[in-house]
């Protein structure tokens, strides 16, 4: 799921701001082109996610937006900058990853509106430019700081094993989730 | 296995809240940024969104402009054909003035400086037949075109635009000369203009044959009713 929204989003991207900026736009031309990819993007993007949706683990899909979905006094504590113990999902990662599928939905609504605008003028709405804008705006600044993290970030750097390889050390994961490790310890002891 | 603490399950309110704001901004989005884009200090808008230039074409590459041999044509339902180098536009009487641009896609430039030919100047030495209505502007990035009537080509601030912000237009605006209608949408504004024909009528251009309006009137055409 993942690495289909990181694939694509960056497909999206670097055609969007082809055809945003003109310095890009003169230098690469083929607007044509480069419109039809940012749209194909766009469609298989959103084929890929039901096939993940369809084939894949839905009951793990579930459990990850429960625990998204629910924020306690740790995760306030934890927002405001103060050390808190956290879950699978630290607060940081749920509101990103709500907001990114608040953009995910905002995106593909203007862009189809967008889209359909060129054919018909029923569809056409001054917005639809205005959201994508700002979309991609928002987008870009949530990007920065997740790469950032992701990436460079010296404590939080380890995460990306996680995504990548589906594993972290558990003495990281100690430090940075226990809440996580403590219920997955307590319920190997059940067994 | 359930969690120990439950916490408030205000994720999915906040899901659902933030994107009914955002799709509200369908309403609002463009009036706040140009808003927003005006209280800027002048540098930024350029890349603020929806108040910065963006450059479509239709094919590749960009026209070029060769000094020495470009030639605008000025053919059609006239006495004497013509055609002037950019030398002789520059010697046409020029005009400037201050517009907005606003593109039919829903973004706009405030307050560009245009200088340049009032078409009325650029036809003084010529006799248009009775017949004549309408011009045909034809770009040299084929197959560009649009077309103006004789009335729309004449309102007061329609121009054949040189200078674009005090320099003579770029190659991504259209260099050395492009049309300029501040009423209407910008796809009306041909670039890198090659020739202009005095017609019968004001034949659909490559993108009114697209579905845009001929009379792409800001603000009452191609849909919006702002």
């Amino acid at each position: 799921m993942h690495w289909i929204h990181a694939s694509v989003f960056f497909s999206l991207l670097v055609t969007g701001a082809i055809l945003y900026f003109p310095s890009l736009s003169i230098a690469i031309g083929r607007r044509q082109v480069v419109k039809d990819v940012h749209l194909w993007s766009a469609l298989a993007w959103v084929v890929a996610l039901l096939v993940v949706v369809i084939v894949g683990d839905r009951s793990s899909l579930r459990r990850s937006l429960r625990e998204v979905d629910r924020f306690d006094r740790d995760d306030g504590r934890w927002l405001i900058g103060k050390r808190a113990p956290q879950g699978r999902f630290n607060a940081g990662q749920k509101v990103n990853l709500i907001l990114t599928g608040v953009l995910t939905v905002l995106f593909t609504v203007s862009g189809v509106l967008l889209w359909l605008g060129e054919q018909d003028t029923r569809f056409r709405l001054d917005g639809s430019i205005a959201l994508h804008d700002g979309a991609t705006l928002i987008s870009l600044f949530l990007l920065v700081g997740h790469l950032y993290l992701a990436v460079i970030h010296p404590s939080t750097r380890h995460a990306l094993r996680g995504i990548t390889r589906g594993e972290v050390r558990e003495d990281w994961a100690e430090a940075h989730h226990r809440k996580w490790v403590e219920a997955e310890r307590e319920a190997r002891r059940r067994v | 296995m359930k969690e120990r603490r439950e916490g408030v399950p205000i994720g999915r309110a906040a899901f659902l809240g933030l994107a009914a704001a955002g799709i509200s901004s369908l309403a609002w989005g463009k009036s706040a940024f140009d808003a927003v884009s005006s209280a800027l200090p002048s540098g930024l808008p350029s890349i603020a969104p929806s108040n910065g230039w963006r450059i479509y074409s239709i094919s590749n590459p960009l026209p070029t402009f060769d000094p020495a041999t470009y030639r605008l044509q000025v053919f059609g339902l006239v006495d004497k054909p013509f055609e002037l180098s950019y030398a002789d536009l520059q010697d046409l009487p020029q005009e400037s003035q201050i517009s907005d641009f606003h593109c039919v896609t829903g973004w706009s430039v405030e307050d560009v400086h245009w200088e340049g030919v009032r078409i009325r100047d650029l036809l003084a030495s010529v006799q248009l037949a009775p017949t004549a209505r309408a011009l045909r502007f034809n770009s040299a990035e084929l197959p560009y075109d649009s077309a103006l009537t004789l009335e729309q080509a004449l309102l007061p601030d329609t121009m054949l635009a040189l200078k674009m912000d005090g320099k003579p237009l770029t190659r991504p605006h259209g260099s050395p000369v492009r049309l300029v209608i501040p009423q209407m949408y910008g796809y009306k504004g041909v670039k890198w203009l090659k020739s202009i024909e005095v017609s019968r009528e004001a034949f659909a251009g490559y993108w009114e044959r697209e579905g845009y309006d001929n009379d792409a009137w800001v603000g009452r055409s191609n849909g919006y009713t702002s």
